[in-house]
Parts: structure tokens; sequence; C-alpha cells
């Protein structure tokens, strides 16, 4: 068995915008796909908590942000590029 | 659009002495401004000095977004300038919010907007009521994303939200190879711009400040020297000052008797300027020198700029003809500043005449000599410095004397200089050493003195170990 790995993520969206919402449904179809299981996703939206911006130096919305495993990485956009995303949060694919 | 601020220009005051002057009031209320310049040209300390003020003077509170500096950073830097950063943070007065870009964590894929930055500006803005906001440097975005037309829409977009929001803002943008920005953000700030510049004239470091665009109010074209100290950012309007000054009707001595019965008032005006010139060894220092007992014998403070010798050889000199400036200086009527001219660029000599101007407030005020300091300049600046520091001494009362060496034969080397600041001088007295019957003999001519009868013949004196004596006696020839 290969060792237990968990991944925490952090989706931060200023609230229902389009890219935000294409983020999310691309982000939780890649974790659906490769880390099944192993992994969580919580979704910030700064309209409702802006103070929760400063802590993770969001700038640019939507942002995902990777805090488990370290080190830290984020990926702005809406994660319409897999490849980049896979690459990026350091998922390797689970198929093979 | 928001509110209506874009009927009447309001102004906002920068907090920074002297710029005031020179925009007709500091910078347009509730838009953004931008500043530029290349590295080290004191854009964050404008910028910094700017929020501080608006919170002590003007109680507007802040928000400092650096995008370069940590908070911590910046407090420390400026604690030097007693910008207390940690107490107005705790006052809720200041919001610093440090914007990190580290390139190496970040990825970009698809479509994004900077919303994330303008909610986190909001916030802080909101927290605390700002009416004031600081973005340095906002082009740092630049290097830490790859999709620079978008950064550009949205950095467009921020401005016109911050006008919305009516904060007074400063973005600071460094200077471009052939913009005044890299990034051209001079396109999206279309309020106001000014430009710092910070370079090296015959080894002298000067600074420089020029408003390049002021949308819908007057402002001074020229370009302004500014100096940072241990006060902050001081701008100097060398040329904004008005000639409204008062003018006294009080006569006072030259501390000569000899020489007030040369004028048919019986001394000079109270705060007007006297300009002594001669060529080298003609005495001008001590006539200075009685002028400058004749304040301190009034109980009048007295400030004299010495540019050639140290206060103790000047009181060993004055000494050997009976003018006791130890005592003078004890009793502190009589302050004694002595610095090489070369030593600093002539703005800074103008600060610090400013400084000791304000600290110890004089009655009568000598520069000896006014000449050493047009030697470090090029003449249109030491003009604009000249008529700045008469307007200054005239518009607080101040009796002015200043010396100036002349050459030989009247060479071209400092005539011109010799031109303004004789124009400007309300009394003008040459000395002279001549030879007469193979001896040397000294004399006195007043050359002009405005408003006033004088004698118009050289009058000879000697000077002994009890100081000037006139030998011929002086004539009142105009008016009595």
């Amino acid at each position: 068995m290969i060792k237990e790995e968990k991944w925490e993520l952090r989706l931060y969206i200023a609230g229902q915008t389009p890219n935000s919402v294409l983020a999310l449904k691309n982000i939780t179809k890649y974790c659906k796909e490769h880390l099944k299981g192993k992994y969580t996703i919580e979704v910030i939206d700064l309209l409702i908590n802006p103070q929760l911006a400063e802590g993770d130096q969001i700038f640019a919305i939507p942002t995902l942000v990777r805090k488990v495993p370290e080190p830290l990485r984020k990926i702005i956009g809406d994660l319409s590029n897999e490849d980049k995303v896979l690459v990026g949060l350091n998922i390797r694919p689970l198929s093979d | 659009m928001g509110k209506n601020i874009q009927e009447t220009l309001l102004k906002t005051p920068t907090g920074i002495s002297g710029l005031d002057e020179i925009t007709n009031g500091g910078f347009p209320k509730g838009r953004p401004v931008l500043i530029c310049g290349s590295a080290g040209c004191g854009k964050t300390l404008f910028a910094a000095q700017f929020l501080v003020k608006g919170i002590t003077d003007y109680n507007e509170p802040g928000v400092f977004m650096s995008f370069e500096e940590t908070a911590s950073d910046l407090t420390q830097n400026f604690k030097s300038l007693g910008f207390d950063f940690e107490k107005l943070k705790a006052e809720k007065k200041l919001r610093i919010d440090h914007v990190r870009i580290e390139r190496t964590e970040i990825e970009e894929t698809g479509e994004y907007d900077l919303d994330g930055l303008f909610i986190r500006l909001n916030y802080a803005i909101d927290a605390i009521g700002a009416k004031r906001v600081v973005l340095d440097t906002i082009e740092s975005l630049f290097s830490g994303m790859e999709n620079t037309a978008l950064l550009r829409s949205e950095i467009r977009r921020l401005f016109s939200w911050l006008k919305e929001k009516g904060v007074t803002a400063i973005i600071t943008g460094e200077r471009g190879e052939s913009s005044l920005t890299r990034q051209g953000l001079e396109e999206y700030v279309s309020d106001c711009v000014i430009l710092l510049d910070f370079r090296v004239i015959e080894q002298i470091a000067t600074r420089r400040l020029r408003i390049v665009k002021y949308r819908g109010s007057t402002h001074g074209t020229n370009e302004y020297p500014f100096l940072i100290d241990e006060n902050g950012i001081s701008v100097l309007p060398v040329t904004s000052l008005k000639l409204d000054y008062k003018s006294s009707t009080e006569i006072v001595s030259l501390g000569l008797p000899a020489l007030d019965d040369a004028f048919s008032t019986g001394g000079i005006y109270r705060a007007s300027s006297t300009l002594i010139t001669g060529t080298a060894g003609t005495s001008k220092t001590i006539l200075a020198s009685y002028f400058a007992m004749s304040s301190c014998k009034r109980k009048e403070p007295t400030l004299y700029f010495s540019f050639e010798e140290s206060p103790d050889q000047l009181e060993r000199n004055m000494a050997t003809i009976g003018i006791d400036f130890k005592q003078a200086i004890q009793s502190k009527l009589l302050h004694i500043h002595a610095s090489r001219p070369s030593l600093l660029g002539l703005e800074m000599h103008l600060m610090v005449i400013n400084n000791l101007l304000a600290e110890l407030k004089p009655r009568t005020v000598i520069i000896d000599p006014i000449s050493s300091l047009i030697t470090i300049g090029n003449s249109s600046e030491v003009r604009a410095m000249l008529v700045r520091l008469m307007d200054t001494l005239k518009i607080n009362q101040i009796n002015a004397l200043f010396t100036s060496l002349t050459h030989e034969g009247h060479s071209g080397y400092n005539s011109s200089a010799l031109d303004m600041v004789s124009s400007l001088a309300d009394t003008w007295i040459n000395l002279e050493n001549e030879e007469r019957n193979s001896e040397m003999v000294r004399s006195l001519l007043i050359v002009k003195s405005r408003g006033m009868g004088h004698t118009n013949n050289k009058q000879d004196f000697t000077i002994t170990n009890k100081g000037i004596h006139f030998t011929s006696s002086s004539k009142k020839t105009k008016s009595t």
C-alpha cells in the first residue's frame, strides 16, 4: 500500500461569477477522477468573508490554494487546463 | 460614475511641505494620482508621508497597500522619520496590507480577474473609513503574472473603482525607458501625474519634482527641487511666492553711526535686504559684523551664516577690531552657522537656512558671502533660490545682509550672479581698496538704496583695533 496522502484544497471565489462556477466544476471533476476519497475542497466566498483574502495572499479570483500537502501552491484562473492544474497540484494520475 | 466629484475640483492637502503651494491646494480629492520615478527617487517615502500626514494633520485615515515591502519593513524604514506606523495602526487610522506575489508558487490557467485585490482593498478601506490610499508599486503585478493584457484592463478597472470609492489615491510607478512608467500606467491615470527625479550634477545629488499633468487645475510647471531629510520630503516652491509682503517704515542701524548718516533716513528700512560687494580684503565681513552687532544691541536674535570662516575664527578676528562676538554668542543673541558651501547642494543650503529660520526666529540674517553659494549651482537655479530666500526673509520681516565677492576688473566670472543679487537687494554698498599716492585707501560707496536718499560720494575709512573709522565726512546730497 502507498502511504495515505490527503489533499486539502481551498477555492477562493467572489460570488457566483462564471469563472468561479467553472473553476469549482473543473476542480471537483479532476479530484473525483484522480484523488477519489483523498481530498477536501473548501470554497471561500470573499464577498461573504473578505477578511480571509489577506491570509492566503489572494489577489486574483478564482484562486485554488493547495494547503496540504506542502509546499503551498496556488493556481489562478478558471482551471480549464487540466494538465496544468494536475501538474500544478502535483497530482499524479491514478491510472497505470 | 460616483457622486458629484466631477463638478468642482476639490483638493486634498498632500502633507508634503511646499507641494500644496505648487498644486494650488493639493491633489485632486477622490482621484488617483500617479507618482513615477526611477528606483531610489523617493516614491515610497512620498506615498508614506501623504498617508501619515493625512492621518496626523488632516484626520484622514489611510490604507497602504504594498506590493514590495512587507508591513514590518515599512514600519522599520519609516521609524527614523518619526512615522509611527505601529501607533497609527493601533489607533485604527492606518492599515498596511502587503500583497505578496510569488511567481514560483503560482500557476495561471484560464480566465480570472483581480477581484481578490479589490475585495482586500475595499475591506481595508471600510474597516477604518480610509480617505487616502497608496498602491506601491502596482506594477509588481506584471512581474508576477503572465497575462499582461488582462492585468492592464484590471488595473484600469481598479483606478476607476478607486474614483468611485471616493478615495484620494497615490499609485507609484517605476520609470520606464520611453514612457513615464514601465507599464504605461500614465495612460490610465488621467488626472494628476507627478514625476520624481534624482540626478547628480557636479557631484551634488539633486532631487527634482515636476507636475507632468494636472487636469482641471493650475499648477507650477517648473522642476522643483525637493529634499529628503529627517522631516521627510519637502518641496521648495522656488518661484511661487508673491510680492505681497508688508513694507516696514521702521529704520534700523547698520551698526556704524557714520554709515547710518550717509542715508537720508539715518539707517536702512527694517526687513530690507542689503548687499555688500567688494574684492578680496575690502572688509565686507567686518561691515557685516557691525550689522550683526547692531541687531544684537537691539536684543534681536541674529543668525550669521559663514561660508568661509569658522565661528571661532570669526570671533577671534572680530575681537581684534573691538567687535565682541563672544559676548553676543553667550547671550544667545548671535548664532553663527558655519559650513563649506560645496558640502551640500544649493537646495540643501536653502533648507538648512529655512530650518534655522524656523528654529531660531532671527530678526536679522547675514549670509557671508552669498557668492560662494552662487558658485555651486547654475545661474537659473541660483537666481530662483535667491529670490525665494529674499522673499522668505521679507515675509518674516527679517533684516538681511549679504556679502558678495567681486573680482578685480569686473571679470565675467560671477558678474551675472552679482547682477541678480544686486537687482534683488534694496541697498547696495560697494567696498574698494585703491592705491592713492602710494597708499592703500579703503573706501565705501552706496551704489543704491531703494526708497531713501543717500550720499553719492565715496567715503574713505580706516580699520584700527577699535574698528572702522570714516576719514572723509559724509554729506547728504539727496533729499533730507
